[in-house]
C-alpha cells in the first residue's frame, strides 16, 4: 500500500494528541488530590473512609445500583424472552421503547416524574421519592440492559432450548431459571455492569430528588474539603474503570462499551 | 403455553376461537414491562407535553410556548445551541482523526486496543468527577497554574474555565470517546477492495478519500454529529457542576433544572414549555442519528 508509512507518522501524531488532551485532566486531579500543603501525600485518600457522609452516600449508591440491575434484569429477560419466542412481530416496538430514554435526556425524565406524580404517596415521602429514584434508573438502564440481552438471545437458539426443555417436562421457570438464564449469564452481567457503572456514577436524577447519592456528595464536599472530594473523584474514575475491564473481560474483548448516562 | 398450542390443535375451530386467547395470553406477558415503562416514562413525558400545550383549565393553548420568548431563555439557548455545536464538531473532527489513525493508521494494536478501552471509560466518565479534574488542571490554584506561575504566565480561570469555553473544552473530553466508538466500527466497514480499486483505477490517495471513503462515510459522520449534538445539549450534571446553579445562562438544562426546583419564573406553565422544547430539540437530532445510521447501514451492516 503506497502511503503506509506516512499514514503511520500522522497517525501516532493524532494518537498522542489525543492521549496528551485526554490524560493531562487525569494526571492533574491526581496531583491535586495528592499535593498537601504540608508536600506529596496520599492522605486525603486514607481519610475518606473518615469524612463524615462517605460511607452512608457510597452504600446508598451501591444498593440502589444493585436494586436497579434487580428489577432491571426481572423485566428485561422474561421480556425480551416473550417477544422472541412468542411475539416477535412486537420486538422493533420494544427496542424503540428501550430506545426512548436515550431520547428523553434523565432531566426532562426526572421533571416530569415528580410533576406527574406531585401530591400523590409517590412525591409526598421517603419511600415514595425512593420508589421514583430506583424506577428512573431502571429506566435509564433499559438502553444497555435491552441490547445486551436481546444481543445474548440472538446468539443462541432461545426457540430449540424451549421446546427441548418442554419435552423433558420442564415447566416455565425451570426454563427461564435454569435453561435460559445460565446461557445469557456473560449477557446479563455485561447489562449489569453498565448499569452499575451508571448508577454509581449518576448525578442528575439524584441531586433532582434530593437523595442522599454518592456523586451530589461529592459535588457537595468539593465546596468544603476540596482535596478529598478530588480524591473521590478518583475513585469514582478508577470505578467506572474496573466496571468496563470487567465487561472486557466477561464477554471476552468482544463488546465494545458505549455509556452516556452520566452527563 | 404448551398446553395451550395442543388444546389450539386439538378442537376445532368454533366458537370459542382459542388462537384469539392464546394471543391475548401472549400480551400479557408483555403487561409488566409496559406498565413500568408507562409510569416512569411515557407517562411522565407525555404530562410535560400536554401541560406545555394547554392552560390551567386544560384548553389548548400556545401561550406557554410564546412565552419562551424570554430574554433569559433566550439567552440560554443561545448560548446551550452554540455550545453543543462547538462540542459536536470539535468532538466529531477530533474523535474522528482518533478513530482514522487507530484503524487505518497501522498503529500497534496494543494502541488500537488502549484507545477502545479508554474510550469506553472516558465516554463513561463525565459529570462532576470530570469538571474538578478539570478544576485540578486549569483552575486558579491548577497545574498550568502552578507550573507556569515561576515564569509569570497565569490563566484566569473565571474568564476561561467558568463560561463558555470551559464548557466546551470540558464536553469535548466526553464527545471524543464517543465518536470513537461510533466511528471505529464505521471506518472498519470500509473494505480493502474498494480502496484497491480505486488505486487500480489510478486514483491518488486524496481522490479516493474524497470521491469514495469519504462519501460513504458521510451519512455515519453526520448521524454521530447529531448524536453529539444532542449529548451535549442534554448535559445537565457536567455544566451545573462547572458553572453552578447562578450559570443559568450558560445551559438550557440548568434552566430547567433551576425552574423545577424553585419554579425561577414564577410561572409552572413556562416550565414545562421550556422542557417540551429541550425534548423536541432532542427529538429532532436523535431522528436524524437514527435516520443517517440507517443510511450508512445500507453500505456498512455492521457499521
Amino acid at each position: 500500500m503506497f502511503v503506509k508509512k506516512r499514514a503511520s507518522g500522522v497517525a501516532w501524531f493524532f494518537f498522542l494528541a489525543a492521549a496528551l488532551y485526554l490524560l493531562m485532566p487525569l494526571v492533574a486531579m491526581f496531583w491535586s488530590s495528592a499535593t498537601t500543603p504540608k508536600g506529596f501525600t496520599l492522605i486525603a485518600y486514607s481519610q475518606i473512609f473518615e469524612t463524615p457522609g462517605f460511607s452512608e452516600t457510597f452504600l446508598f449508591s451501591l444498593r440502589s445500583a444493585l436494586l436497579t440491575i434487580l428489577i432491571s434484569v426481572g423485566l428485561i429477560v422474561p421480556t425480551t424472552y416473550w417477544v422472541q419466542l412468542r411475539i416477535p412481530r412486537m420486538r422493533p416496538v420494544i427496542e424503540f421503547l428501550t430506545i426512548v430514554p436515550l431520547v428523553i435526556p434523565a432531566l426532562l425524565m426526572t421533571f416530569g416524574l415528580i410533576r406527574f406524580f406531585n401530591g400523590t404517596s409517590l412525591t409526598n415521602s421517603a419511600n415514595g421519592t425512593y420508589i421514583m429514584l430506583i424506577g428512573a434508573y431502571v429506566i435509564i438502564s433499559f438502553p444497555y440492559m435491552y441490547r445486551s440481552v436481546d444481543a445474548g438471545m440472538q446468539a443462541i437458539n432461545i426457540r430449540t432450548l424451549t421446546e427441548a426443555a418442554q419435552s423433558l417436562g420442564a415447566g416455565w421457570g425451570t426454563i427461564i431459571g435454569r435453561v435460559i438464564f445460565p446461557n445469557l449469564l456473560v449477557a446479563v452481567l455485561n447489562g449489569s455492569f453498565i448499569t452499575f457503572s451508571i448508577c454509581l456514577g449518576e448525578f442528575t436524577i439524584a441531586s433532582l430528588l434530593s437523595q442522599p447519592a454518592f456523586t451530589p456528595y461529592m459535588l457537595d464536599l468539593s465546596t468544603r474539603q476540596a482535596d478529598q472530594a478530588t480524591a473521590l473523584g478518583i475513585i469514582s474514575f478508577i470505578l467506572t474503570w474496573v466496571s468496563v475491564l470487567l465487561i472486557q473481560v466477561v464477554s471476552r474483548g468482544r463488546t465494545r462499551v458505549g455509556i452516556a448516562g452520566v452527563r | 403455553m404448551a398446553s395451550i398450542a395442543q388444546a389450539d390443535e386439538a378442537k376445532p375451530p368454533g366458537r370459542f376461537d382459542l388462537r384469539r386467547i392464546s394471543f391475548s395470553l401472549d400480551w400479557v406477558g408483555l403487561l409488566p414491562f409496559f406498565a413500568f415503562i408507562s409510569i416512569f416514562l411515557l407517562f411522565p413525558a407525555l404530562s410535560i407535553a400536554v401541560r406545555a400545550l394547554s392552560d390551567g383549565s386544560g384548553n389548548i393553548t400556545f401561550e406557554n410556548l410564546a412565552g419562551l420568548n424570554n430574554p433569559t431563555i433566550v439567552q440560554a439557548y443561545r448560548s446551550s445551541v452554540q455550545v453543543s455545536i462547538i462540542t459536536a464538531i470539535s468532538g466529531a473532527v477530533l474523535g474522528g482523526l482518533l478513530a482514522w489513525s487507530i484503524t487505518l493508521g497501522n498503529l500497534p494494536l496494543w494502541v488500537r486496543n488502549t484507545v477502545l478501552s479508554f474510550s469506553g471509560v472516558a465516554a463513561n466518565f463525565a459529570g462532576v468527577p470530570l469538571v474538578f479534574a478539570f478544576i485540578a488542571l486549569l483552575g486558579r490554584v491548577g497545574l498550568l497554574n502552578t507550573i507556569f506561575r515561576p515564569i509569570g504566565w497565569s490563566i484566569d480561570p473565571q474568564t476561561f474555565l467558568y463560561g463558555i469555553w470551559g464548557l466546551c473544552l470540558v464536553y469535548t473530553y466526553f464527545q471524543i470517546p464517543l465518536m470513537v466508538l461510533i466511528m471505529v466500527p464505521a471506518l472498519e466497514g470500509l473494505r480493502r477492495e474498494w480502496r484497491e480499486a480505486a488505486e487500480n483505477l489510478g486514483a491518488t490517495p486524496a481522490q479516493y478519500w474524497r470521491y469514495v471513503a469519504f462519501p460513504i462515510l458521510m451519512p455515519a459522520l453526520l448521524g454521530a454529529t447529531a448524536l453529539l449534538f444532542a449529548n451535549a445539549f442534554s448535559t445537565y450534571a457536567t455544566a451545573t457542576a462547572l458553572v453552578g446553579a447562578v450559570g443559568q445562562t450558560f445551559a438550557v438544562t440548568i434552566l430547567v433544572a433551576n425552574q423545577f426546583r424553585t419554579d425561577t419564573f414564577g410561572d409552572p406553565g413556562l416550565g414545562y414549555a421550556l422542557a417540551f422544547s429541550m425534548m423536541v430539540v432532542v427529538g429532532i437530532t436523535i431522528m436524524i442519528y437514527t435516520y443517517s445510521r440507517r443510511r450508512a447501514s445500507r453500505w456498512m451492516p455492521r457499521g
